[in-house]
């Protein structure tokens, strides 16, 4: 005799699996945001937000890395969004799939997989020692550009394909040309893929290490021009932990980052949502 | 009088021959009904009027003259002004109802404020729209039924000034008190306007249509009186067609 399974044991099956994995995932989320929160937490307090770093970091504050990542994270969003948005457009819209549509996908896709780390050592060698740029924010915000461009690009592309060739037959229809097309109709329609994009690139930027390392350097003054040195959130983590100068200040310091990832995303998706409702 | 000259006028999707030689006038002030079944070319038809068959990489040949002009001399996005195409589906633009109607006038000039207002009431009442949405200027433009977005599109259209407007098969997806309302619109607009109007539905161009044409796998196999056509047409094709024999 053979053994056969129901139709509604097997979608029992099916479900309990699926809802398994579910739970695994999201466990495994909770559980490290919970680890570190409930190590950093207990560290945290307006005086360690507001006030500088002394001692290496055993004592004081994060001031001035909460500074050095905003700017670099600024620097580098508002340098590779235009760029990102703009070549997405030229590809979709301008190259009809051609070769050199090929081309550019191919290596935006092969960027987006490079280890973070070859971006530091580039950013290195060219902004920081052949541009002369030094150790700086500006050094690090356009390694982390040039990180997050193909992200941004891959993200845009995405989102303008999805726009229905109907919208864009509408356009030309009333006597809309290319470019009114494109800024009227198609990229409002595709903002929300977009800014997905760009807040994946703000989480990308705001956790790197080891491409800011080498670009932005390590110091821990504050910052006072797009020419100073500083050090972010992560880096100042990673040298906290791994230099065990203080892992409460480390976990303190992680616990910021985090929140201020969520905040970020948080945020976004609150503007994408009262953007949609104002649209759609 | 003739609003539209159509000689010797072919058209090709790549190697894919869609019209085949159609030659034809549009008169002035009149509605065209364009039948036929599926891939008999009256949607290249269309685009071919207003050139919109250039963002589908296709090419014609032949002449078309709009008023004694040939329509290959006007700068396009006039043309696109001057002749209106109202889709099969429905499709509002991202943003409000007003920004709908507002969204062609603006491209081909700048407005005062109350200049877009006035445009946008009487192209909303010339669609039979306005008592409807005079409330809800401001609220997207898809949250409006099917009938009520098809209405919309036309008003749209509207908006811009149109001389020649264009209807591809535009109650396919309607309800039969909406298709009403539009056939309404469109009897009332004829002293203004020119229509051709394609539909899959003879009886629709037997209710409204002037003359009809009837297309035949992108030849023109017949136009005539519209009463000629539904009663006795000239080829046994036609015959065949309206009597649902094929198609």
């Amino acid at each position: 005799m053979t053994f056969r399974i129901g139709p509604r044991t097997n979608q029992i099956i099916a479900y309990s699996i699926l809802l398994l994995m579910t739970l695994i995932t999201v466990i495994v989320l909770f559980f490290i945001i919970g680890y570190v929160f409930k190590n950093g937490i207990g560290q945290l307090s307006l005086e360690f937000l507001t006030d500088k770093t002394r001692e290496m970091g055993k004592e004081g504050g994060i001031f001035p890395s909460i500074l050095g990542t905003f700017f670099v994270t600024i620097f580098a969003v508002v340098i590779a969004t235009p760029l990102g948005v703009g070549s997405a457009v030229y590809l979709v819209e301008y190259t009809r799939g051609g070769l050199i549509h090929r081309i550019i996908s191919f290596g935006a896709d092969c960027l987006a997989g490079v280890p973070s780390i070859i971006y530091g050592l580039f950013g290195f060698i060219f902004f920081v020692i052949t541009l002369n740029l030094g150790w700086s924010i500006i050094s690090g915000g356009l390694t982390l550009a040039v990180m997050i461009i193909p992200t941004i690009i891959r993200t845009t592309e995405e989102a303008i394909k999805a726009v229905p060739h109907s919208f864009r037959e509408i356009s030309y229809s009333l006597g809309g040309g290319k470019l009114d097309t494109i800024l009227k109709v198609v990229l409002p329609t595709s903002l929300p893929g977009i800014l997905t994009g760009v807040i994946l690139g703000i989480g990308r930027a705001v956790g790197e290490t080891a491409a800011v390392i080498f670009t932005a350097g390590s110091s821990l003054g504050i910052p006072t021009s797009a020419f100073s040195s500083t050090r972010t959130l992560a880096v100042h983590f990673y040298i906290l932990a791994r230099e065990g100068i203080s892992m409460p200040k480390a976990y303190a310091t992680a616990t910021v980052l985090i929140i201020i990832i969520l905040l970020v995303n948080f945020i976004a998706y609150r503007l994408m949502h009262r953007f949609m409702e104002r649209y759609y | 009088m003739i609003k539209v000259a159509i000689k010797n006028l072919s058209l090709f999707y790549d190697t894919i021959q869609a019209l085949k030689n159609i030659s034809l006038n549009v008169e002035k002030n009149e509605i065209l009904g364009v039948i036929g079944p599926a891939n008999s070319g009256k949607s290249s038809f269309l685009r071919a009027l207003n050139r919109l068959y250039e963002i589908d990489y296709a090419r014609i040949s032949g002449t078309i003259v709009l008023d004694d002009t040939d329509i290959f001399t006007i700068p396009i996005n006039d043309l696109r002004r001057r002749v209106g195409l109202i889709f099969a589906t429905p499709v509002v633009l991202p943003g409000s109802i007003q920004k709908n109607i507002c969204y062609g006038p603006k491209l081909h000039r700048k407005f005062e404020k109350g200049e877009l207002d006035k445009i946008v009431f009487s192209a909303l009442n010339a669609a039979n729209l306005w008592k409807e949405v005079k409330d809800r200027l401001k609220d997207s433009a898809s949250t409006l039924s099917g009938g009520q977005q098809q209405r919309l599109c036309i008003a749209r259209t509207l908006a811009m000034g149109p001389e020649v407007i264009m209807m591809d098969e535009p109650c396919s997806g309607l309800d039969p008190i909406s298709t009403a309302k539009i056939e309404a619109t469109m009897l009332e607009l004829k002293e203004k306007y020119t229509f051709i109007l394609v539909t899959n539905n003879t009886k629709q161009a037997a209710r409204v249509a002037n003359r009809t044409a009837f297309f035949l796998s992108g030849e023109l196999i017949e136009i005539d009186k519209t009463e000629k056509i539904f009663t006795n047409p000239a080829d046994s094709k036609t015959d065949g067609y309206i009597r649902g024999k094929f198609g």
